[in-house]
């Protein structure tokens, strides 16, 4: 079970990147710092603030909606149509930055969230889960309706899974590709400010939260990039044998299995279990 | 400006277009091999560790400038380089055969890698890469087999000819040696065939496999040669930090080394030693401007990734070229001087070839 929670959060936070390569085909290496962020955020507006948690986990989102699109408006834009490699290195720039200025703002020491769900335990069925571990199950949950609703029916997400097939066709059917793009990046970042409240009370509000999405970046691949079931199933994988290693190999092995089962499946289905079968190939 | 009169087929690959830039070069390196004896010690070792920066620089520009496949795991051949020189002279091998053998056990290492990642390309390839680093990092730190059962794994402090290779001097002339020859090597690669290979596959995979160039072979010994100047960096990099532990050659580290190729200009061997030496003068710049700053904002470690971060993205953005390329424009604004135009390097319209099939 906890297993299945940690992988959630794999999951979404590969939904955060799964979400950005379909549509522009970047792979956004600052989405890890995008939750730490989120997660600071939170904080500033729980602790010395001193709002209720709904409002701030709305306040929360919306400012990192409020990012995400800035960051498509002014630092993205320029490079779309560049080789990919202008990507991956403009968003790993973006990550230094961010995770510099977070740690110039709020500094380096680690904080606790206060939330309705920390440090509290629930019974399940005679298992005893941490309330965070099931936020983070129903968060998942929740947002993943929310989004397949989202993508299938209201003329805005078929848009923009248009624009993730084709983005020429797209734009000769008159869809405005741009905005769509900063529409996809605005939802990335908020998903992942999502995941970074959500993981935050059962971990802290630190500026190595970010480590964590190298995991779920495991999970994206595994699932095969810009397949979000995928994603999701990605996750629970890695989270589930991440927790079958440490009980039944080696506490000390459990930090890379994500790796190693990462490394493997690229090797053995270079497209990931979901991605899509014809690539092409050179 | 100058026009090179070709006589004979062979000038197109010479290692230097004009006759005077050999003088130019004769200079340099007279000024380097003087240096040290100028300069205050503490400088001479800094201006080493740039040396050791720019080697692995070099390899890595081998591999992602030239050939067109994007490590972000390059840390993970310094750690091996590191460990096997570190080994090795504990087991008393002498020195220049260490640094040799830590520079073929990268290698190895990386034909290991580069075999399965013949598969994958562009950005799996970087995550495989970063896997790969993450496993080899976690490896050393808690195998004790690797490690010796040490935390801290000392290196020794060897001798060539009654200098130690600790002391400043003694590494500043083996980090310049070994950077001349990695640079050399790498230049005279790029214009044999093997490397105009690696230049092939980077531009178009399809054209250069119809020509006749061997994908697998050429890209796996694209890994290993960039794998083993990296392992030769990592061996020297041992000296300079002289206790190795697996926590020093994290993804920070790759990135460093990523971050040195793309501020010195993709596909240009200068731009990798301009872009070690960029980076290399960053972390005292910054130091030095820690002097100025507020207290509150100078005491944070995050200054530093956040000038890495800003900078990485202003290179991006505003000279994709880097340091190499800003270097070019220069020179052309003088060479032709009332002729230069912003438009003769501008950027051609680049069309990204996608990963799916349309």
């Amino acid at each position: 079970m906890n297993g299945l929670a940690v992988g959630a959060i794999y999951g979404l936070t590969a939904l955060g990147f799964v979400l950005i390569y379909k549509a522009t085909e970047v792979v956004n290496f600052a989405q890890g710092d995008l939750l730490t962020l989120g997660a600071f955020i939170g904080w500033t507006f729980i602790v010395p603030l001193g709002l209720p948690y709904a409002l701030a986990f709305i306040l929360t989102v919306v400012a990192m909606a409020a990012i995400g699109a800035g960051l498509d408006r002014f630092v993205m834009r320029p490079i779309i149509g560049q080789p990919h490699f202008a990507g991956i290195m403009l968003t790993i720039g973006l990550a230094f930055a961010i995770r510099g200025i977070a740690s110039l703002i709020w500094g380096p020491q680690e904080r606790g969230l206060p939330t309705p769900f920390t440090q509290k335990t629930s019974n399940l069925g005679g298992v005893l889960v941490q309330d965070a571990a099931l936020a983070i199950a129903a968060g998942t949950v929740v947002l993943c309706i929310v989004l397949y609703f989202f993508f299938r029916h209201t003329r805005l997400g078929v848009a923009m899974q248009a624009t993730s097939q084709n983005q020429l066709a797209a734009y000769l059917q008159a869809i405005p590709v741009k905005s769509v793009f900063t529409l996809t990046w605005a939802i990335a970042a908020a998903v992942s400010g999502i995941a970074g409240l959500l993981i935050a009370p059962l971990l802290a509000v630190e500026l190595n939260l970010w480590i964590i999405v190298l995991k779920g970046f495991g999970a994206a691949v595994l699932g095969g990039f810009g397949s979000i079931p995928g994603a999701l199933l990605g996750g629970a994988l890695i989270g589930v044998a991440e927790q079958l290693v440490g009980v039944y190999v080696d506490s000390g092995a459990k930090g890379i299995t994500a790796y190693v089962v990462l490394l493997v499946v690229l090797l053995a289905f270079p497209r990931g279990l979901l991605g899509d079968p014809e690539g092409k190939r050179v | 400006m100058r026009y090179v009169f070709k006589t004979s087929h062979d000038q197109d690959i010479d290692l230097l277009r004009h006759k005077q830039d050999w003088g130019w070069y004769a200079a340099l390196a007279a000024l380097l091999l003087a240096l040290p004896l100028a300069i205050p010690a503490y400088h001479v070792s800094e201006l080493a560790f740039v040396f050791v920066l720019a080697i692995g620089s070099v390899g890595l520009m081998l591999l992602t400038g030239f050939t067109g496949l994007i490590s972000l795991g390059h840390a993970a051949f310094l750690l091996i380089g590191a460990y096997v020189e570190a080994h090795a002279l504990r087991a008393g091998i002498p020195f220049p055969v260490s640094l040799a053998l830590a520079g073929l056990a990268a290698g190895a290492i990386g034909i290991l890698l580069g075999l399965p990642a013949l598969r994958l390309s562009g950005l799996y390839l970087a995550i495989a890469t970063l896997a790969f680093s993450a496993i080899v990092e976690h490896l050393f730190a808690h195998w004790k087999f690797l490690s010796a059962g040490e935390a801290f794994l000392s290196v020794p402090n060897p001798a060539i000819g009654g200098v130690r290779l600790g002391s400043g001097i003694g590494y500043y002339y083996v980090a310049l040696a070994v950077l001349a020859g990695s640079i050399l090597l790498s230049l005279n690669l790029l214009r044999a065939p093997l490397g105009r290979a690696f230049i092939a596959l980077r531009d178009s995979p399809i054209a250069a496999v119809t020509l006749g160039v061997p994908l697998a072979r050429t890209k796996a010994t694209a890994f290993a040669l960039s794998a083993a100047i990296g392992g030769l960096a990592g061996a020297l990099y041992a000296h300079k930090i002289s206790s190795l532990t697996a926590d020093s050659f994290d993804v920070l580290l790759s990135l460093k080394l990523l971050m040195m190729v793309v501020v010195g200009g993709l596909g240009s061997i200068k731009g990798a030693v301009l872009g070690a030496v960029f980076l290399g003068l960053l972390d005292p710049a910054i130091a030095h401007a820690k002097d100025y700053l507020p207290p509150r904002i100078a005491g944070q470690s995050g200054l530093q990734l956040a000038v890495y971060g800003l900078i990485l993205v202003f290179f991006v953005l505003f000279e994709p070229q880097g340091l190499a390329g800003r270097w070019a424009k220069i020179k052309a604004y003088f060479q032709g001087f009332p002729i230069y135009r912003r438009a003769m390097f501008k950027r051609t319209k680049a069309y990204m070839s996608s990963e799916r099939m349309r």
